[in-house]
């Protein structure tokens, strides 16, 4: 598997956010996804970086496209210090949520990717990455 | 930009979402409005979303919180132009928008809105008369 381009993105802001999604948006574009493919990892782009803040205070995207033979990917890559996640079953039930908002993101997230991982202990942090293939 | 225009035209409010909304311009939109429909006093609300690439659960929510506050305030919203893949995403994200009235486009929109209002008057006068 060739990594084709990587790019990196500090999440703080709201604004950031919407960067993110303009960069997963433009390798999304450069490896050839159709539309909806584009919306798809673009809005589960938006789902996490918005996680990071509400509930780390921030974090870090890495956004890189991946060439597997003849097969073009987008992969996340979203980090943060945050306070972690106890029970990830839980927290990728839809519904579920200990902020404010309507407990969609990460399992909403999930199903609009091909792969989907959340590592995560409480106090140490949280890793989420997401791939969608064309 | 940091602030989304409200148009009135007779008793309705235009909102044409043109840019990419970070969630404070969101829910500044979402003020905004709420005040707007008080203060014209407007029946009808439509938000032309055509322009909107992505709407993930923050917008989605954001669109619920407006129909639902302006039914409180006696007024119908009606949400138009979703692009197909918008369409798509946003019901494989969970977020089916079951508040929301929705229309193709600004005509079938402003149509909608005009027989929701025209109805409720109608039910109000058979139930006053």
């Amino acid at each position: 598997m060739i990594v084709a381009k990587d790019e990196s993105l500090s999440i703080k802001t709201s604004e950031d956010v919407v960067r993110v999604r303009q960069v997963v948006r433009a390798q999304a574009i450069a490896a050839g996804f159709g539309l909806v493919d584009q919306t798809k990892i673009v809005t589960a782009a938006s789902e996490i970086a918005r996680n990071a803040i509400d509930y780390a205070g921030g974090g870090d995207v890495r956004i890189e496209t991946l060439h597997n033979g003849t097969r073009r990917g987008v992969r996340l890559t979203f980090s943060d210090r945050g306070p972690g996640i106890a029970d990830i079953g839980l927290a990728l039930t839809d519904g579920y949520t200990t902020g404010s908002g309507l407990g969609l993101g990460l399992g909403g997230a999930k199903r609009l990717s091909n792969e989907f991982a959340v590592d995560s202990k409480p106090g140490s942090g949280t890793r989420v990455t997401l791939a969608r293939w064309r | 930009m940091d602030q989304i225009p409200i148009l009135k035209i007779g008793d309705c409010l235009l909102v044409s979402i043109q840019v990419d909304m970070h969630d404070r311009l969101a829910m500044a939109l979402q003020d905004d409005l709420t005040n707007k429909i008080v203060s014209t006093r407007a029946r009808g609300v439509m938000i032309d979303i055509s322009a909107l690439e992505i709407v993930d659960s923050f917008i989605g929510r954001m669109l619920n919180n407006i129909a639902a506050m302006s039914r409180v305030l006696d007024a119908v919203t009606v949400v138009v132009g979703m692009q197909p893949a918008v369409a798509i995403t946003l019901v494989e994200l969970g977020l089916a928008l079951t508040g929301v009235k929705t229309a193709l486009n600004v005509d079938k929109g402003l149509a909608l809105i005009r027989r929701l209002i025209d109805g409720e008057e109608d039910s109000r006068d058979r139930r006053e008369g």
